[in-house]
C-alpha cells in the first residue's frame, strides 16, 4: 500500500520536472520585461539537438551542453528580433513555437527514414547516465528515499537552478538591475544599466534552461521518435501558465510544478490509488477517466482566473512586460 | 573662468524637426544656471544629450575643459553628471534603497545591506534630506519621489546636477525646501542647471540665465543684471504685450450647472470633492490648479467617461448624470482633452484627418457604409478654417506637427456645434503663434454664445482669456474670481490651498442666481 504512495510521489517529481525547467526559464526571460511565447518550440529544439548529439557521443554532459546551446541560440534569435529589431514579442514567440516543433518533426522524420534510423537510447551509456543515481544513505530511507532521493541528475539540477535563480533575483545586484529593467527600462537605462545587454543575456540563458527541460523529456519521457506526437506535448504552454501561478518567483515555481504534477499524476494513477485504498479512495473509480485527463488543464484555467483576480499591486508581474524598449522613444 | 560644462555648436534633429540648432552654453563651477525657454524650445532635448539619452547630430561637449563623448547614461554618470528628469525615472515597486542601489558603482555584486545603507544615509544627512529608505516608491508623495531622485544622483557622486522642471509639481513650501537644498549643494561646490519657465523662480535661485527659443540659443545673462520683463522678451523673441482678445459678450443663462460633484480617480481616492460651478453661454470659465488637482477627472465626468460618486450635472435643464458619452455629445456638450503626450486622447494617430472626423460622427451616416465623401469635405472645411498645415485630408494625423494636431482635435469638437465646450490644455506645448490661433478659435465660439470651460496651465493666459477663473486645490473649490478683479498672486495662493474665498463676503460661489435647479434639487 505504501508502495503506491511512494510511487505516486516519485511520479509527481519524475514526470513534471520539465515543467520546472520551462517555468524558471520563462521567469528569467519575463523578469527582463520580455514575454516569450516560444517555450514549446525552444524546448523541442533543445530536446532534439541534445538527444541526437548526446546519442552520437554517448555522453549526458555533452547532451546537456548541446541542448543548452541550441536553445540558447533560439533565445538569441528571439532577442535579435525583439530587442534589436523591435519586432512584436507575441508574434515572434508564436513563430518560434511553430518553428521549433516543426524542426522536431523535420529532423525526426528525416532520420527515421534514413538507413541509420533514429538513434536508440536503451542500453547506451547515455541512458545509464540519465537514470536515477543512488545516494548512499538518503536513497535507502524507507518510503522517502525512493520518492525523493532516487532520481536522475537532471531532476536535482532543475531544483538547484530554481533555488539559485531565486537567490540571484533576491540577493545580487545584477538580479536587482534585471528586475528594474522588467519594471521600468527607462529608469534602469538612466542609471547606466545596459538594457539591451541584460535582455540578451537573460533571454539566452532562460532559453537554454528551457532546452534542458526539453532534453529531459527526450531522455526520460520520450526516447523513440513518434511521427504523431511531439515529446514536449504541451508542457511549454503549461509552463507559461505556471509562471503566472508562481507569481514570477522561481521558489514558488517549485511549488507550482509539484502542485500541478499532483493532478497530472492523478490522471495516470487514480485507479492504482483506488485499488490500494478501497475504503478511503474507492470513489476515484466512479469519476470518468476523461475528467482526470482534463484535470491538469482545468487546473491551469482556474489558476489563470484566480491569479488574474488578485490585486494588481500584489501581482509580481513585471510592469513593462511585453513592451519593447527604445531609448529615444518620445 | 573654469567651466564645468561647455557646449559648442550642438545640433539635434528628430526627423525633419530641428530641436536644437547650434547651441553654445557654459556652466561655471559652483554656479546655478537657469535654462529658460518656452515649451518646445529644446531645453529638455539639450539636457538629454548631457545625460546620454540622445546623441547630438553635431557639435562638441566639454566637461571640466576636456572634450568628451556621451554615448549612454552610463558615460554621463561616469563624468559626474546626474539628471533629475521631469517624469521621474523610478521603479515604483522598489524601495528607495533598492532604487539607489541599481546605479551604484563599485559596491560588488551583492547587496551589502548595512554598508550601502550607511553610505546613503551619510549623503542624505549631509544635504539635509529627510527620507525613509525602506519606503516603496509607489507609496511616496511627489515631493518624496523628487527628494529620492536628487539623493540618488548625489549618491552616485554627481558634481553636475541637472533638474528638469523640478518645481512643476511642487507646492510653494516644497519649492522653498528644494531651493534650500540646491543652495546647500552649491555651497558644497556642485554645479547646477535648472530648467524652468517660471520667471520668479529663475530670479530667486539662479546666478545666470541661458535662454533658448525654438531650438536656438539666444544668450546668457547674469540674473542680478536683468529682470523678468527682459527675460520674457528674450524668451519670446519680441516685445510682447500678452494681449489676448477678450471680447465682452452678453452672457446668457447658465448652460451647464454642476452641483456638489464628487468624483474618484483611478486609484479610488477623491479627485473632485463637492464642487459647485456653472457656465453661462458667451463666457469662458477658466479652471486653474496645480497639475493633478482633479482637472482630468472633472473633464471626463462631464463628458460621461467617468462615473460620478455624488452630485448633479444639468445641461439646459436636463440631468446628464448617467448618460452615455454619445448622448451627452448629442446634447451639445463637447470635450477635448490634450494629455501630456498630446496624442493620447481623442485622436487615432495613424488614421487620416478625414477618418478622425468620422470617428466622432460615424453614427450620422446612414446605412452600413461610411460616408467618406462628405467627411472629406468637412475635413477640408476644418483645414481651411483653422489654417491647418497638412499635405492633404488623407495624411495620418501623427505626421502633423503638434500644433496642427491640436487644431484638428479642436476643429472636430467645434464642428459638431456644441453649446458647451470643455477644453483642457488646448495650447499645451504650442508656440506663441499656434496658441493665438487657438485663442481666436475659442473666442469665435464664445461670440456664438457657446459656454467654454478652459482648463489651463499658464495663469497669464488664463487671466487674459477667461472671463472668470475657478481655482481648485486637491479637488476642492477654492473660489471663483473675476479676471478683471484679481491678481496672479491671489490665484497662486488659492492654487496651493493657502487662500479660500468660497462663500466669503456674503456671496455663494458656484451657484447661479437664475439657476435651472429647483430649490429642492439645489439643496441636495
Amino acid at each position: 500500500m505504501l508502495d503506491v504512495l511512494t510511487l505516486f510521489l516519485f511520479n509527481i517529481i519524475v514526470y513534471n520536472i520539465p515543467l520546472l525547467y520551462g517555468t524558471t526559464g520563462e521567469i528569467m526571460i519575463e523578469k527582463s520585461g520580455s514575454l516569450n511565447l516560444g517555450v514549446e518550440g525552444t524546448m523541442a529544439i533543445g530536446a532534439v539537438a541534445g538527444y541526437l548529439v548526446g546519442a552520437r557521443c554517448d555522453n549526458l554532459f555533452i547532451a546537456c551542453v548541446v541542448s543548452f546551446i541550441a536553445s540558447g541560440l533560439v533565445g538569441l534569435l528571439f532577442s535579435f528580433l525583439t530587442v534589436t529589431l523591435q519586432a512584436n514579442q507575441n508574434v515572434t514567440g508564436l513563430t518560434i513555437t511553430t518553428f521549433g516543433v516543426a524542426f522536431y518533426y523535420f529532423v525526426g522524420n528525416a532520420l527515421s527514414n534514413s538507413p541509420e534510423g533514429w538513434p536508440k537510447l536503451s542500453g547506451t551509456r547515455l541512458d545509464a547516465q540519465s537514470q536515477a543515481i543512488h545516494i548512499p544513505g538518503l536513497s535507502d530511507i524507507p518510503f522517502i528515499g525512493k520518492a525523493f532521493f532516487s532520481h536522475g541528475i537532471l531532476v536535482y539540477a532543475g531544483i538547484l537552478i530554481a533555488v539559485l535563480m531565486w537567490l540571484y533575483f533576491k540577493k545580487t545586484v545584477p538580479g536587482l538591475k534585471l528586475r528594474a529593467i522588467g519594471e521600468n527600462p527607462a529608469a534602469a537605462d538612466s542609471l547606466g544599466v545596459n538594457v539591451a545587454l541584460y535582455k540578451y543575456a537573460h533571454i539566452i540563458v532562460g532559453s537554454g534552461i528551457m532546452g534542458l527541460g526539453g532534453l529531459y523529456m527526450g531522455l526520460n519521457m520520450g526516447g523513440t521518435f513518434e511521427g504523431s506526437n511531439c515529446w514536449i506535448n504541451g508542457y511549454g504552454w503549461i509552463s507559461i501558465a505556471l509562471v503566472i501561478f508562481a507569481n514570477w518567483s522561481p521558489a514558488k515555481a517549485i511549488l507550482g510544478t509539484f502542485l500541478f504534477g499532483f493532478f497530472n499524476t492523478l490522471r495516470v494513477q487514480n485507479a492504482a490509488l483506488a485499488y490500494a485504498f478501497p475504503n478511503a479512495l474507492g470513489w476515484l473509480t466512479k469519476i470518468p477517466s476523461h475528467f482526470f485527463s482534463a484535470l491538469p488543464f482545468i487546473i491551469t484555467l482556474i489558476v489563470l482566473i484566480t491569479s488574474s483576480l488578485t490585486a494588481k499591486g500584489k501581482s509580481g508581474e513585471p510592469q513593462a512586460i511585453g513592451r519593447n524598449y527604445y531609448r529615444e522613444d518620445r | 573662468m573654469e567651466y564645468a560644462i561647455e557646449l559648442k555648436g550642438i545640433s539635434k534633429s528628430f526627423g525633419p524637426v530641428a530641436a536644437n540648432k547650434n547651441i553654445n552654453l557654459s556652466l561655471a563651477k559652483g554656479e546655478i544656471l537657469a535654462l529658460l525657454g518656452e515649451n518646445g524650445s529644446g531645453k529638455t532635448t539639450l539636457m538629454n544629450m548631457l545625460s546620454g539619452i540622445y546623441m547630438p547630430d553635431s557639435g562638441s561637449i566639454f566637461i571640466d575643459g576636456k572634450k568628451v563623448e556621451i554615448n549612454s547614461p552610463e558615460d554621463s554618470g561616469k563624468l559626474g553628471i546626474g539628471m533629475v528628469h521631469q517624469h521621474f525615472k523610478l521603479v515604483e515597486r522598489f524601495t528607495a534603497l533598492e532604487n539607489i542601489r541599481i546605479g551604484m558603482r563599485g559596491e560588488g555584486r551583492f547587496f551589502h545591506g548595512a554598508e550601502v545603507r550607511k553610505k546613503i544615509e551619510e549623503t542624505a544627512a549631509k544635504f539635509g534630506f529627510d527620507i525613509d529608505l525602506d519606503k516603496k516608491v509607489s507609496n511616496m508623495a511627489v515631493s518624496e519621489k523628487q527628494t529620492l531622485e536628487i539623493l540618488k544622483v548625489l549618491c552616485y557622486g554627481a558634481r553636475i546636477i541637472i533638474l528638469d522642471e523640478p518645481t512643476a509639481v511642487l507646492t510653494v513650501q516644497e519649492i522653498e525646501k528644494l531651493f534650500n537644498v540646491l543652495r546647500k549643494m552649491k555651497e558644497e561646490g556642485h554645479s547646477i542647471i535648472i530648467i524652468t519657465h517660471k520667471l520668479n523662480e529663475v530670479m530667486a535661485i539662479s546666478d545666470r540665465v541661458a535662454v533658448l527659443r525654438h531650438g536656438d540659443y539666444i544668450g546668457t545673462v547674469v540674473t542680478k543684471e536683468t529682470d523678468e520683463k527682459t527675460l520674457t522678451e528674450l524668451m519670446v523673441g519680441r516685445k510682447i504685450t500678452l494681449n489676448i482678445d477678450r471680447p465682452i459678450i452678453e452672457k446668457t443663462h447658465p448652460l451647464l450647472e454642476i452641483r456638489d460633484l464628487t468624483i474618484k480617480n483611478d486609484e479610488g481616492a477623491t479627485a473632485i470633492d463637492h464642487i459647485n460651478f456653472y457656465i453661462r453661454g458667451g463666457e469662458i470659465l477658466g479652471v486653474a490648479g496645480i497639475a493633478g488637482s482633479g482637472q482630468k477627472e472633472l473633464c471626463e465626468a462631464i463628458a460621461g467617461l467617468r462615473k460620478i460618486e455624488e452630485g448633479q450635472m444639468i445641461h439646459e435643464g436636463e440631468s446628464i448624470v448617467g448618460m452615455s458619452p454619445k448622448k451627452i455629445l448629442e446634447h451639445g456638450v463637447s470635450m477635448s482633452f490634450i494629455p501630456e503626450d498630446r496624442l493620447g486622447m481623442g485622436l487615432a494617430p495613424s488614421l487620416s484627418i478625414t477618418d478622425n472626423m468620422i470617428l466622432k460622427n460615424y453614427n450620422e451616416s446612414k446605412g452600413l457604409f461610411v460616408d467618406r465623401k462628405s467627411a472629406r469635405e468637412e475635413a477640408q472645411k476644418v483645414i481651411d478654417k483653422l489654417e491647418i498645415i497638412t499635405p492633404s485630408t488623407e495624411t495620418p494625423v501623427r505626421r502633423l506637427s503638434g500644433g496642427n494636431v491640436q487644431k484638428v482635435l479642436l476643429g472636430r469638437e467645434i464642428k459638431s456645434g456644441p453649446n458647451v465646450l470643455i477644453t483642457a490644455y488646448p495650447v499645451r506645448g504650442l508656440d506663441i503663434n499656434s496658441s493665438y490661433t487657438i485663442y481666436n478659435i475659442l473666442n469665435e465660439e464664445k461670440k456664438k454664445g457657446v459656454g467654454i470651460l478652459f482648463v489651463g496651465e499658464d495663469l497669464d493666459v488664463m487671466l487674459s482669456l477667461c472671463d472668470k477663473i475657478m481655482v481648485i486645490c486637491h479637488g476642492r473649490l477654492q473660489g471663483v474670481v473675476n479676471s478683471d478683479h484679481t491678481t496672479k498672486e491671489e490665484i497662486g495662493l488659492m492654487m496651493t490651498g493657502t487662500l479660500n474665498i468660497v462663500n466669503k463676503e456674503g456671496k455663494t460661489d458656484g451657484i447661479a442666481k437664475d439657476s435651472a435647479f429647483t430649490d429642492e434639487e439645489g439643496k441636495a
